[in-house]
């Protein structure tokens, strides 16, 4: 399922740059090429070919792990992936390790207390944050951290890491950013996971077997909340490799994402397709992870 | 001594849609000796599951306990903490809830929620909480003790997950066990088990028991004392034989005949087989799933059914959860189209699917759900509703289209002035009557009824039948009857069919009913139904009890489906050759090998049996020889 | 007694709750009509150059300072209104139009149609939305037309799932099998059966939705690649005067509150509905 998923992207993808308006050699080559240039780089780059050849070349290309050159600078384009998906698995691996226990923590927490003065101030802050744009979040912390209080430098991008400190300073603004997004949209999906499960009557049999709140929320809502809770992070870390272009032009931060939106205004076709089954790719894993946690914790899947 | 709860002035309310208090239950005092069975009995809304649960300081979300005192055991359990109530409960009180498959965690193995009360209480250690559970187990029946608790709640049929939450009310010890309906959404074979071993788990540990029910011959088997509820309100409390034999409330009494319904169905033109019939359905094969090469579904739910209906006349399709009495009534309206077989609507064969029917004929046959709740489209008025057939079958439009709803409410014994109301704001029996006036509009020649009276009180569901017999003798119109109540089948039909597993086990007149010999099945069907006597439920002999315990086993082919649980069986044919549905004497088709002889035979001898006394069946040489063949099998 | 003591806790829990939801209701209010009225009583010509300053303070004439080219904050933000709630909600409203009916055909129909429906609107989901929005944006150039049409189909698939689950949950309900054993279409069914019954949550579902068409579109414009300039929405206007962010100018501040309390008050609203309008949305 995951893999026709997959191939339904790629032909998406390609059809979706295939039908740009314009003449990739033509755009390459400049206003003033020669039409036997132009034909040269057409042959070369396989344009002469009908569309479906083309799609087969470059799917197969794609696998056996290249994926072309850029047009823009004719580096290979796993070349320049390759210097940029660390930086952007890095970032995504710290916000997920930052994130994911604190919102789960909320989630569960403010279930357990829901309508107490710590769920309502937790609801009322993580709306917020939702209801914000993240541009206005990562220019709010430069203001506050790096402008005020100067504790972190407001671009983040240095090139080689030199110790334990200054990784720190390079992470934090972007890291904490990404987090605040993170954070609010998975501890909302978590809290309204474990109530939808609190209203459950087996839920009402556990008080009437003399459970208490933390009993009931622990041991009998969570266990059964697993599989969408699952869902909602999984969704939620699937947006920190594509989601992440705001962050990254903001703090100047070299990763995937910025990769793409040059390339995407550059029309570097080749770059836009590979980033793009990148990321796809990253985010049906996850679905599918999240599924295989829903279908080990739910008995009734275990077992049939 | 005192009395183990002693409830005074009770008081609850509950906050409506409108955010408005309304008293749910007002006023209400009683008090629970130590070693007593107690039933609430009342209708819906009667409160009784309320005041049940606030016994135990609960009480549900929208609802609140405004004013009186319950004593448990010498504490004030309404002035109690959380945290206190939280330690009571479970180990000094325990609940019975009525849905059992609901009242597991699907996501964990049985036997650790069986004994979470007892480690949340810390009353005993693991080690000793597991072997109690599994020796409460044995006692309430239940197959392979040792493995079950590893065994997940999907895993586990609904009687026995009902044993199950008995089990977990018990091994505590608690003094105090409250049964809210916990019989309800069962089956009646399944019922009688339930009952049994509750019965017995409470009386042997003269434990103190609350008992919920709308049921008056369920209680009269269980309780010693009975309090009547009625909106919030106890009407009369008095010792079980009182009750049942010399009510004094008005209340008391109509409750009563309503659980024991009259015959209704009047003598028609005794036509005989003269009329042609208005539908006749031929050799149904139905399912879901896939189908193989021949047709044949993969989870097959109807299998080789035959009826016919005749004009003005009932027919009565009977059978317990499962047994695709419903399927049938789709399948004839064309919602499900059948894999193989044909519906023949006055001797002309209808299109499988309704979306092939034309609408003439989709006219002449409606239906009528179960559930009034959903039945009716609640964003739309009761005037359009009962509107739209009117527009789409018959061309009325404006105000003679008004006035004729205007009629059909008439007919349904509703004002006119309904018209403008809303589902919403209707009681259960005035949609019920929408229901059926909706169906009326068509001017239909037969309506499938789908359980109509199942889902309402009995008082409201009696009403609705009597009106259903009314049209019919003015309208002349047939009824498909499906329920799964013998009694108001019995009230209502001219013809009887019994359904399990998607086969017809026996099918005929009322009267023939009434008769042996019957099909074993209906002879355990007959005899499940709880009567209202007290000591019915000690006297059922344990032929019947057998049989009641065994669940639905679905097989493939035309082999008979009752075979596992039938003790009439004949191991090597039954469960081989297809059954022949044979015509015996008494008027009616039964599917069975034995003949009309062997089976009066047999029932003689099972009821000579209990008659000496013991339900045991000792010797083989008391019965015939298939009776032989089949001890042997056990 | 008892009742009288009681009332005036529940009239007081009553009302405390939709408070939250009256002063959302009353953000959102006041924006859609600023977004009809604002370019008419804007003070000022956007384009004008009226102050020597840039980032100019606030003071009379000039309410909320002016920009980094001296222009009027609040005129520019007045007539930015229209082009931020504007292209978010056309783009919501057709992507509603059309994920909401396919949804609906999908529950109503059954089987096979709704299996592939499904499958493919799945697919579709699992493309990062702000991905495809610059892929198409860079591809057919920005104009409101291409952001219309580009936010309207990556929501589609949001709005199909939603309106699918709403449905198909009405379609089991035993009227509408009654409708169809009547010989009712398609066509009936949906309009009559399914729509009135789901209107509420669909109603919380769009204004979710809208809420993400904001964010996203001024994420495009801050980006620079949104609503192009002369026109400008609130997200280019904060791009547009993000040099003024370290000194605190209400030209950066103001756009930025904008959003906010747009997005914050349709938020309000939507978690104070009643239950029967509630609906699960997704990013």
């Amino acid at each position: 399922m995951a893999m026709l998923t997959l191939g339904f992207v790629s032909m998406a993808v390609f059809a979706g740059t295939e039908i740009l308006p314009g003449d990739v050699a033509e755009a390459v080559l400049g206003q003033n090429a020669t039409p036997e240039a132009v034909a040269g780089l057409r042959h070369a780059l396989h344009l002469d070919y009908p569309a479906h050849i083309r799609y087969f070349l470059w799917l197969i290309g794609i696998f056996s792990g290249d994926a072309g050159r850029s047009l823009a600078n004719n580096l290979p384009v796993t070349e320049l992936i390759a210097s940029r998906l660390p930086n952007s698995l890095m970032l995504a691996s710290v916000t997920a390790v930052v994130s994911v226990p604190i919102a789960l923590t909320l989630g569960i927490s403010s279930a357990i207390w829901r309508g107490s003065f710590f769920d309502r101030a937790a609801s009322f802050l993580t709306m917020s944050v939702v209801a914000m744009p993240e541009f206005l979040i990562a220019t709010l912390a430069v203001i506050i951290f790096a402008v005020n209080l100067r504790w972190f430098p407001a671009l983040s991008y240095a090139a080689g890491m030199v110790s334990i400190n200054q990784f720190f300073n390079q992470f934090a603004l972007p890291v904490f950013t990404l987090s605040c997004v993170l954070i609010a949209l998975m501890m909302r999906m978590t809290r309204a996971a474990v109530i939808d499960t609190l209203r459950s009557p087996y839920i009402e049999m556990a008080v009437l077997k003399g459970a208490r709140p933390i009993r009931l929320v622990l041991t009998h809502a969570l266990p059964n909340a697993i599989g969408p809770i699952a869902n909602a992070v999984a969704l939620s870390l699937s947006y920190l490799l594509g989601g992440t272009v705001v962050v990254e032009i903001v703090f100047g931060y070299p990763g995937l994402a910025r990769l793409l939106v040059d390339a995407v205004s550059n029309r570097d076709m080749p770059v836009v397709q590979a980033c793009v089954m990148i990321v796809c790719s990253a985010y049906l894993f996850l679905v599918i992870l999240a599924d295989i946690a829903g279908v080990l914790s739910n008995p009734r899947l275990r077992y049939r | 001594m005192a009395p183990v709860v002693k409830v005074e002035g009770l008081r609850v309310t509950a906050r409506d849609g409108r955010g408005q208090q309304n008293v749910i239950v007002n006023d209400v005092s009683f008090e629970v000796n130590s070693g007593e069975i107690i039933a609430l009995i009342g209708e819906s809304g009667s409160g009784k599951t309320t005041i049940a649960l606030s016994l135990m300081g609960y009480a549900r979300s929208g609802t609140r306990i405004a004013g009186g005192k319950v004593t448990f055991d010498r504490r004030e359990i309404l002035s109690l903490t959380q945290r206190e109530l939280s330690s009571l409960r479970g180990r000094d009180i325990a609940y019975v809830p009525q849905s059992a498959a609901a009242s597991f965690n699907p996501a964990k193995p049985l036997l650790k929620q069986v004994i979470e009360s007892s480690q949340i209480h810390r009353v005993m250690a693991p080690a000793e909480a597991r072997a109690k559970a599994v020796s409460l187990f044995r006692e309430l029946g239940l197959p392979n003790p040792e493995l079950l608790g590893t065994r997940f709640p999907h895993q586990v049929s609904g009687g026995q997950l009902q044993r199950l939450l008995a089990a977990m009310a018990l091994v505590t010890d608690p003094k105090l066990i409250i049964f809210d309906e916990p019989t309800t959404a069962l089956d009646v074979t399944t019922q009688i088990e339930v009952l049994r071993v509750f019965k017995k788990a409470i009386k042997e540990r003269g434990r103190t028991a609350v008992y919920v029910s709308h049921d008056l011959a369920v209680v009269a088997q269980m309780a010693d004392r009975i309090i009547v509820l009625r909106d919030g309100a106890i009407q009369e409390v008095n010792a079980t034989q009182y009750i049942l034999t010399a009510p004094k409330s008005d209340y008391t009494r109509t409750l009563l005949a309503a659980a024991e319904p009259q015959a209704r169905a009047v003598t028609r033109q005794a036509s005989g087989t003269a009329a042609a019939s208005v539908i006749e359905v031929k050799n149904i094969v139905a399912g879901y799933g896939a189908r193989d090469r021949e047709g044949f579904p993969a989870v097959p739910i109807l299998r080789d059914v035959s009826l016919a209906i005749r004009p003005g006349t009932t027919l009565g399709v009977i059978g317990e959860s499962g047994s695709g009495k419903s399927t049938l009534a789709r399948v004839i309206a064309g919602l499900l189209p059948a894999a193989r077989g044909e519906v023949q609507l006055n001797g002309v064969a209808l299109p499988k699917s309704a979306a092939a029917r034309t609408r003439d004929q989709l006219r002449r046959i409606q239906i009528v759900f179960q559930m009034a709740d959903t039945a009716l489209n609640p964003a739309r008025p009761i005037g359009r509703i009962l509107g739209r057939p009117l527009e789409f079958y018959h061309g009325l439009r404006g105000a003679r289209r008004a006035r004729r709803v205007a009629e059909l409410l008439e007919m349904v014994r509703l004002p006119a002035t309904m018209a403008e109301r809303y589902p919403g704001e209707l009681s259960g029996g005035q949609k019920q009557r929408i229901n059926l006036a909706r169906a009326l509009a068509a001017e239909p020649s037969l309506i499938l009824c789908d359980e109509v009276t199942s889902a309402l009180d009995t008082v409201v569901g009696a009403a609705i039948l009597d009106l259903l017999v009314e049209l019919q003798r003015e309208l002349g119109i047939a009824y498909l009857f499906i329920s799964h109540d013998l009694s108001t089948v019995k009230a209502i039909c001219d013809e009887v069919m019994i359904l399990y597993a998607g086969q017809i086990m026996e099918h005929g007149t009322r009267g023939a009913l009434c008769q042996r010999p019957l099909h074993p099945y209906s002879e355990l069907l007959i005899s499940s139904v709880p009567e209202l006597r007290q000591g019915w439920l000690e006297g059922i002999s344990e032929t019947v009890l057998k049989e009641a315990s065994g669940g639905i086993v679905r097989r493939a082919g035309a082999a008979c489906s009752f075979f596992e649980r039938c003790s009439l069986r004949i191991p090597g044919r039954c469960d081989v050759e297809p059954t022949p549905l044979r015509r015996f004497s008494k008027g009616a088709d039964i599917r069975c090998q034995r003949t009309e002889t062997e089976l009066i035979e047999l029932a003689a001898q099972r009821d000579a049996n209990e008659i000496s006394g013991r339900p045991e069946i000792s010797e083989p040489r008391d019965f015939g020889p298939g009776r032989g063949a089949q001890l042997i099998a056990w | 007694m008892i009742a009288a003591q009681k009332a005036p806790a529940s009239a007081r829990r009553r009302l405390r709750l939709p408070l939250a939801g009256i002063i959302g209701a009353g953000i959102v209010a006041f924006w859609v009509l600023m977004a009809i009225i604002g370019p008419y009583i804007a003070p000022h010509d956007v384009g004008a150059l009226i102050d020597n300053d840039l980032f100019g303070r606030m003071r009379w004439g000039l309410p909320l300072g002016s920009d980094y080219l001296g222009r009027d904050v609040l005129s520019r933000i007045l007539v930015g209104t229209r082009y931020s709630i504007g292209v978010a909600a056309a783009a919501t409203f057709l992507a509603i139009l059309m994920g909401g009916t396919l949804g609906m055909l999908a529950a109503v129909s059954r089987s096979a149609v709704d299996m592939v429906l499904s499958r493919f609107f799945d697919m579709l989901i699992s493309i990062p939305s702000k991905m495809s929005a610059l892929v198409v944006i860079a591809a057919l150039g920005s104009s409101i037309p291409v952001l219309i049409a580009t936010v309207a189909v990556i929501y589609t698939p949001g709005a199909f799932r939603i309106w699918r689950a709403l449905s198909v949950n009405v379609n089991a309900l035993d009227f509408v099998e009654v409708a169809r054993a009547r010989g009712e279409g398609t066509a009936y069914l949906i309009r009559e059966e399914i729509l009135p019954n789901i209107l509420g949550p669909v109603l919380t579902d769009f204004g979710l939705r809208f809420v993400f068409a904001i964010l996203l579109l001024s994420s495009l414009s801050f980006l620079g690649l949104g609503i192009q300039p002369p026109n400008a929405d609130w997200g280019s206007l904060v791009r547009e005067n993000i040099n003024g962010l370290a000194d605190g100018a209400l030209a950066v501040v103001m756009p930025s509150f904008a959003i906010a309390t747009l997005t914050i008050g349709i938020n309000l609203v939507i978690d104070n509905l009643p239950g029967r309008w509630s609906s699960t949305g997704e990013r």
